[in-house]
This record gives C-alpha cells, sequence and structure tokens, in this order.
C-alpha cells in the first residue's frame, strides 16, 4: 500500500487557515461555533478577505511562497503524515461534503485511513460534562462497536468523548478527530490518551502541526466527524451541548443519526431526549447501532469485556471450571491468598466475574476480546 | 461496759470496680442477738452464721449481746460473701479479743469456712487496687487470692488462711511474707493454641492475618467442618502481647468474674459464646448489672460461632458496644459502664444444611437460604468488614505439613501494628479509624482508579466504600507500603463483607 500522499497546494490551505487563526476566531465567535463549518466552504481568497481584509493580500503571497519542501519537513518533525482530497486514500465520507478539508494531517497508523468509510465508521460524541451513567455507555458502546468491527472516532474531549476512546482502545483501535494540531495533545490532561492513540490507532486534524485550539476549530472539527461516520451516536447532550452541532452536520449530510435516552428530568440528557423526540435512532447499546448501520440482525453485538493479562485469564478459567471462593482458586493455582484476592477483586471490577453474598463467585456472560 | 463499737475497712465488688465499704460493728448490752444493716444482699446476710460459727471452731468466743454490724455507706448494695472476714475481725475487736491498733491502716476481703479457714473470693486484684489508692497500707487476702492481690503494686499483702491468725497476727507475734505476684503473660503466648494446626486454607489464612493486623471483624462462612472454630480460636496467638496496663486491665476483669485462675492471666481473652446467650449475658445485665461475654472479652476476641443462628436482639446488643468499645447498663437503681473492646469474629454456613448451594447434596429450598443469608445483612453484619468464604479442604491439604507456625505470622502483624499506632497514636488500630483519618490515607493512581471504578460500578455504599480504604490501609501496612497500592486495593476490595443484593 503507498504512502498516504498530499499535494502542496492542499498543504499550503492548512497552512493558511492556521495562519487565519486568530481572525477567524473574532468573526466565528459572534455565534458560538455555529459559523466556522460555512466560513470553510470558503475558497482561499474569499476566506481570507472575508475575515481579513486588510492582510489578506500579505498572507495569501506569504503562504503561497512556502516551499514544498519546508511543508514536508515540518510534517516529518511532528511525525505526522498528510493526505489530501486528491489522494485516493483520502476518506470516501468527506467527498460528501462541501465544506470538507482540503488535507488531513495524521499521526499514527495510515492503515487506518482504508478502514474510515462511512459504512464501517461510528462517531460516538456527547457532552463533556457527563455523568456517570453516560460514560459508562460511551465506554461500553466505545467497546463493543470496535469489537463488533466498527471503527468509533470521537474528538477527545473530556467526558464522553474520552470514554468512547477509552472503550475502543480496550478492544482495538479508534480514530480521534482534533481542533488542534494533530501532535498538540489537547486538552493537556488527556495526554496519556492522546499518546495511546498515536500507538494504537490514528489523531487527525485539518490543522498543521503545532496548531493550538482555537473555539472556532471545534464546531470544523465536528463537521469532519459528521462527515467520516455513516452513523452519529451522542450519548449524553444538555440542550444547547455542542454535540448536538455534530448531530446537526450528520443530519444535513444525510447521515444516520442515533442517541442514547437518558431519564426525562435529568438536564445532561435532555438534548438526546429531545433528538429522540425529533426521530433520532434509538440506541440502547451496541446492537442498536450495528442494527442501523448493517441492516437489523446482520451482526451481533457480544457483551466484550476489557482485555485480560495471562495471570488473570488463568484465575478467570479456574472460576469457569468451578473454583467458587477465593480459597479454592488459590489453592487450584497455588497463588499466595493475597495474589488470588487481588485477581478476583479485579476480574470483579472489570465485570468478568460477580460474588455472592457468602462469598462465592461466579461466572458473567461478559466475553473476553480475543478469546 | 455499756457498748464497744469497732470498725474494719473491706471492698465490694460493683461490676467490675471495688467499691470501699466501711464494716462497724456494735456490741452492747441485751438479748443475745446478731443482725446486718447496710443495704446486705443475702450473702452478706448469712454472713452471721459462718461468723459465728468460724469464730467458735477457732477457739473466739463469740458475745451473747445484742451484735448490729453495719455497712457503711448505707446507700450502697453491698454483694457476696467477701465481707465474713471483715465482719468477724470487727467484732472480735468489738468483744475484747483482738486489737489491730498497732497494725498498719488495713483492709481485709474473705469468705469464712465453719471452720475458720478462709476461701477465696472474686475481685481481690480490683479491691487491692482501690485499697492502695485510698491509702491503705496492707490488706488481708485468703491466702489462695495472694498472688492475685500483689499485683496491684504498692501495697502490703497479707495471706490469711484461717481466721484464728488474726490474734497471731494482732499480736505481733506472726507476719506472712509478701506473696510473689501472679505472672502476668506479657510475651506472646507460646502454649496456646496455634495456627500450624490449620492447613491449607491460604486464603483464609490471610483473611485472618489482615483483620489480626488492623483489628477488623471477620465474618467466615464455609460448610461445617472446614475449620472455621479452629481458626477463630488461633486468631488470640496471632495478635500481638498485651501492654502491661492492658494485661493488668484484662486480669482485674478475669479476676472479678472469678475466672482468673482458669484462664491464662492477662492474655488475650478468647470468648465463644453458645448461639442461645441471652443479650443481658452477652453485653451484660442483671440487677446489680453483671458483666457480660463482651465484657470478658475485653483486649482479646468474641467468637460468634453459627451467626445465624443467634437471636435477633442478642445480636443488635451488641451493636452500640462494638462501635463505642464499653457499654453502658442502666438498671432501676444502678448504672455501669464496663469496657469491651473487643475484636469481633463471626462464623456461619452458607445455608441452613450447611454444605452450600452449589453442594447437589444441598436440600435447602432457595427462599430458604435467602432468608438464612439474609441474617447475614443485618445491623450487626453491618459492623463486620471481612468476609472469608471457605470450602471443605482438600485430602491432600488435610494430610499435608503444618501451616505457618504463629510466631511467624504475630511478627507480621505486629509491625503492621506498630505502623498504625505511629500514625494513629497509641493503642489505636486501621478498624478505628474516624471518617477524616480514613480520607488521609494516600493511595496511587491505579488504587485510587480501581475504587472509584468499583464505586461506581459496584454502587458501593459511602460505608462501605470507607471500609475498603480501612482495609486497604491494613494490607499496605502489612506490605509496609506508605501509599496503598493497586494490587493492595484490589486484595481489600476482595475481602470486604458483601452487601445484599
Amino acid at each position: 500500500m503507498s504512502e498516504p500522499q498530499a499535494c502542496p497546494d492542499c498543504l499550503r490551505r492548512s497552512l493558511l487557515l492556521a495562519h487565519l487563526a486568530p481572525y477567524i476566531e473574532k468573526v466565528a465567535t459572534g455565534t458560538p461555533g455555529s459559523r466556522s463549518p460555512e466560513l470553510l466552504r470558503l475558497s482561499n481568497e474569499d476566506l481570507a478577505e472575508g475575515v481579513a481584509p486588510k492582510i489578506a493580500a500579505q498572507v495569501l503571497a506569504q503562504v503561497a511562497a512556502v516551499p514544498e519542501g519546508r511543508l514536508l519537513a515540518g510534517l516529518a518533525a511532528a511525525q505526522c503524515w498528510a493526505c489530501c482530497r486528491h489522494d485516493r486514500r483520502f476518506p470516501v465520507g468527506l467527498h460528501d461534503a462541501a465544506d470538507a478539508p482540503w488535507a488531513l494531517i495524521g499521526r499514527g497508523d495510515p492503515a487506518l485511513l482504508d478502514r474510515l468509510d462511512p459504512d464501517g465508521t461510528v462517531t460516538v460524541v456527547g457532552a463533556r460534562r457527563a455523568s456517570t451513567y453516560g460514560r459508562e455507555v460511551a465506554r461500553e458502546l466505545g467497546r463493543e462497536l470496535t469489537a463488533a468491527g466498527l471503527l468509533v472516532t470521537s474528538g477527545l474531549a473530556f467526558g464522553i468523548d474520552a470514554c468512547a476512546h477509552r472503550g475502543a482502545l480496550e478492544a482495538g483501535s479508534t480514530v480521534a478527530v482534533l481542533g488542534c494540531g494533530a501532535d498538540v495533545a489537547y486538552p493537556a490532561s488527556h495526554r496519556s490518551l492522546w499518546r495511546r492513540i498515536c500507538e494504537q490507532g490514528l489523531v487527525l486534524s485539518e490543522l498543521p502541526p503545532g496548531t493550538g485550539a482555537w473555539r472556532w476549530a471545534f464546531p470544523a472539527r465536528n463537521r469532519i466527524m459528521a462527515a467520516l461516520a455513516g452513523m452519529t451516536v451522542v450519548v449524553e447532550a444538555a440542550q444547547r451541548s455542542g454535540s448536538l452541532i455534530t448531530a446537526d452536520l450528520a443530519a444535513d449530510l444525510g447521515r444516520d443519526l442515533g442517541a442514547v435516552p437518558g431519564p426525562v428530568n435529568s438536564r445532561a440528557s435532555a438534548g438526546t431526549n429531545d433528538l429522540l423526540a425529533g426521530g433520532a435512532c434509538l440506541v440502547r447499546g451496541a446492537q442498536d447501532v450495528l442494527d442501523a448501520m448493517l441492516g437489523p440482525g446482520v451482526r451481533k453485538a457480544e457483551r466484550v469485556g476489557s482485555p485480560l493479562d495471562p495471570a488473570l485469564l488463568g484465575v478467570l478459567a479456574a472460576v469457569e471450571r468451578g473454583e467458587e471462593t477465593c480459597d479454592a482458586v488459590a489453592a487450584e493455582l497455588d497463588l499466595g491468598g493475597g495474589d488470588a484476592a487481588s485477581a478476583l477483586a479485579t476480574l470483579e471490577a472489570l465485570g468478568y466475574v460477580t460474588c455472592s453474598l457468602v462469598g462465592v463467585y461466579s461466572r458473567t456472560l461478559l466475553a473476553v476480546p480475543g478469546v | 461496759m455499756v457498748s464497744v463499737l469497732a470498725t474494719t475497712q473491706t471492698f465490694t465488688l460493683d461490676g467490675i470496680a471495688a467499691r470501699p465499704v466501711r464494716v462497724e460493728v456494735d456490741v452492747h448490752r441485751g438479748l443475745p442477738a446478731f443482725s446486718v444493716v447496710g443495704l446486705p444482699d443475702m450473702a452478706v446476710r448469712e454472713a452471721r452464721e459462718r461468723v459465728r460459727a468460724a469464730l467458735v471452731n477457732c477457739g473466739f468466743d463469740f458475745p451473747l449481746r445484742r451484735i448490729v454490724a453495719n455497712l457503711a455507706p448505707a446507700s450502697l448494695r453491698k454483694a457476696g460473701p467477701g465481707l465474713d472476714l471483715a465482719i468477724a475481725a470487727a467484732l472480735l475487736t468489738a468483744s475484747g479479743q483482738l486489737d489491730l491498733g498497732r497494725l498498719p491502716k488495713l483492709a481485709m476481703v474473705g469468705e469464712l469456712a465453719l471452720d475458720g479457714s478462709v476461701r477465696p473470693v472474686p475481685g481481690v486484684l480490683a479491691i487491692a487496687e482501690a485499697a492502695r489508692e485510698r491509702g491503705v497500707e496492707a490488706i488481708v487476702v485468703p491466702a489462695e487470692n495472694g498472688p492475685e492481690a500483689a499485683l496491684a503494686g504498692e501495697i502490703g499483702v497479707i495471706c490469711l488462711e484461717n481466721v484464728a491468725q488474726l490474734s497471731a497476727l494482732s499480736a505481733g507475734d506472726w507476719m506472712p511474707e509478701r506473696p510473689q505476684p501472679m505472672s502476668l503473660r506479657l510475651s506472646a503466648a507460646g502454649d496456646g493454641p496455634d495456627l500450624a494446626d490449620l492447613r491449607g486454607q491460604r486464603h483464609l489464612r490471610y483473611a485472618l492475618e489482615v483483620a489480626a493486623a488492623g483489628g477488623h471483624s471477620l465474618l467466615m462462612v464455609g460448610p461445617p467442618g472446614a475449620g472455621k472454630s479452629l481458626a477463630a480460636s488461633r486468631l488470640p496467638s496471632i495478635l500481638p502481647p498485651l501492654a502491661a496496663p492492658e494485661a493488668l486491665e484484662v486480669a482485674r476483669i478475669a479476676s472479678a468474674c472469678g475466672r482468673l485462675g482458669e484462664e491464662r492471666a492477662g492474655g488475650r481473652p478468647f470468648r465463644a459464646p453458645h448461639h442461645t446467650v441471652s443479650p443481658a449475658g452477652l453485653v451484660g445485665g442483671g440487677n446489680p448489672p453483671n458483666p457480660g461475654e463482651a465484657t470478658l472479652a475485653h483486649r482479646g476476641v468474641l467468637f460468634l460461632d453459627e451467626l445465624c443462628e443467634f437471636r435477633r436482639d442478642t445480636l443488635e446488643a451488641l451493636r452500640a458496644p462494638l462501635e463505642t468499645g464499653s457499654v453502658a447498663i442502666a438498671r432501676a437503681g444502678a448504672w455501669r459502664q464496663l469496657p469491651c473492646r473487643f475484636m469481633l469474629v463471626a462464623a456461619a454456613n452458607p445455608c441452613p444444611c450447611g454444605r452450600g448451594e452449589a453442594d447437589p447434596e444441598c436440600s435447602c429450598a432457595p427462599l430458604a437460604v435467602r432468608r438464612y443469608q439474609a441474617r447475614l445483612s443485618g445491623a450487626l453484619a453491618d459492623r463486620i468488614d471481612v468476609l472469608a468464604a471457605i470450602r471443605q479442604p482438600s485430602a491432600e491439604e488435610i494430610g499435608g505439613p503444618p501451616g505457618e507456625p504463629s510466631a511467624a505470622v504475630r511478627t507480621r502483624v505486629g509491625i503492621a501494628r506498630e505502623l498504625q499506632e505511629h500514625r494513629l497514636g497509641s493503642g489505636r488500630c486501621n478498624a478505628s479509624m474516624t471518617p477524616g483519618e480514613v480520607r488521609e490515607c494516600a493511595l496511587d493512581e491505579g488504587a485510587a482508579s480501581l475504587l472509584a471504578d468499583s464505586y461506581a460500578r459496584r454502587r458501593l455504599s459511602g460505608r462501605a466504600h470507607d471500609r475498603v480504604l480501612r482495609l486497604a490501609r491494613t494490607v499496605a501496612d502489612l506490605a509496609k507500603a506508605e501509599t496503598i497500592g493497586r494490587d493492595q486495593m484490589a486484595q481489600a476490595l476482595q475481602l470486604r463483607r458483601r452487601d445484599q443484593e
């Protein structure tokens, strides 16, 4: 498979956006968020003229003068690569959008580009301030959809996004679309998650490496997520939440839209409940998403847990063989009392076993990934 | 001589404390009679007959006059036969047969036999200590109680075998040597049952060690004959030895209950009341109030075998004492506070037949099992920290080599306890941490996320959350770790008692 390619003009478009970022911010922040995707439909000249009429000519000339070698060197220095709309490997979903980015800067595994097909990709988004319920659902959706062979994309934000990524990483890989440069871990507290995705999945952005986080860039990033996926699932959102922008953008593109129901008296779920009332697909779990995307009953979602190391697998196997108590497990596997206790507690926390009132362990239905 | 008055000092036992009693005997002209006044109980009233026979049989004269013995203060209820000796001595003084004036300031306790010999009485240790505090210079005690009284320290102890020795004593012809004090078991018990007898059962051993290290209460669930009682009875042997003041406290309670001879003096007590015990028998009661099993188990282990068979009200009565470490008993006219800081260990079968539901032989109806197990989540069970589920050991384990001996386990427990005392203050352990202290326990990242995860997923209650933290702190202390690690947190989560779902 050939390396992803990008032509200099498309790369220069990214550079132009980075240069104009402060001006776009000023124009786009009037009505928070919603205008940046519209601005990004404009051609280079119209955009520059629109947001920064005084320096438009100067910036355009400056960007046009950057040699291709320097563009590529910048990418390489940040361990990134690029793929533009003229490349065969450019995600097909983006061709449907009039405001699609010209080029995507990626960091991580380029092979995942070929799996970024709307038929096999789900975007899972939701509020940054999420409830425990929302986080748990997001994580389970991420994990089970990935285990069922779909590619889960999200935006690496706090709350739902991060949980969806974490769940997906537990079962395979995931794609994060950022509103800053692909080499910038934003928010900073998600640095370790960002690094894991770089190693195990793919991080994408339309901005050149090193670009910071601008407010307008997040709705802009949402339009990419909406276009990449065949279905967008909103896990938890209040009314006027940013994740509803992604939902609107997806609906505009004619993509499927799903929402996870929440309590009717919960402010945190008011937005998703509104989406459901407006005709969004009801998502109670991974199976509903699979049915909506692939057709009813085509693929079965299996309840899959987190991956286990060999020691834990051994303990789990002992429980499956009918060793019911911690003591029996310790004797069977010749473990110390403390080691067996620690392993069983870990398995219990992960949901693989349950413990009764009298300390008897039993296996749950949760399947181990890869077994 | 119209009337002669004499007084002696003695003590009566009030629960486990000794109260001073002054015996005043008045002998005056009138029809021969002998009466005892001043709120005496039956045993004290019967002292008249014992004193009369003892004096006559030892060659003293019993004055044929009107004799009144008054026990002051009159409002205090006097109980037991321990006042016999003091009444006899006062009577002899009043009738001019004895002169104690040349002796140091004395107090005396002892029961008289009809032949004049002095019999042992309960509570001599507490009495001797009370006497010392009141400035009494020497205490006259039955010979058998001598070593016990000598424990009280700075006070003379005069052992009496016979009431006739009183005259030799007063004449200055005879003064017995101060007896050697009874030796308290301050080093670790070496001759009690040893944990090495528990073969196999690693998890149970581990749970015992954690429970002992942090002073956590423990529930063992398993089929009959799996070793629950055996394990519980070995628990005192892995607890660190008592400090001298604690040992004295234990000896005082045992002495007051008349049990000092039969148990290891000053060793950690192990009490295993039968499940038919009444609430008063367990926490103390009666009128006047007497100490119960909980007080007898002070600084030791209270083992409730067949927890589900205990009466509900009996177990309920144990709740407050478990939290406060003392039991307050109020009866009409009497109010007492007794110490009872014990470690609770309970055992139960997994179902009424004892085999456990998974056993094909188990004949219990599912509803019966549910009802039975529901008793494991009552108000008392809520105070239990550690659950150890045990099973019948296999043939290889039963026939295998003995387990690790108590001494090795006790060393580890001792180190963990020292760390706790260093952190919390003397005499404290992790089980007694306040919610504020629990929050101060340092967790590493893995432990914190595991706890948060379990809290969110398993719906741990707030109380269970703190209980797990206390347990985790103990597991970390056993590993000599400053910060609670992920593995230690996992072990604590596994060890914790489960709530009914």
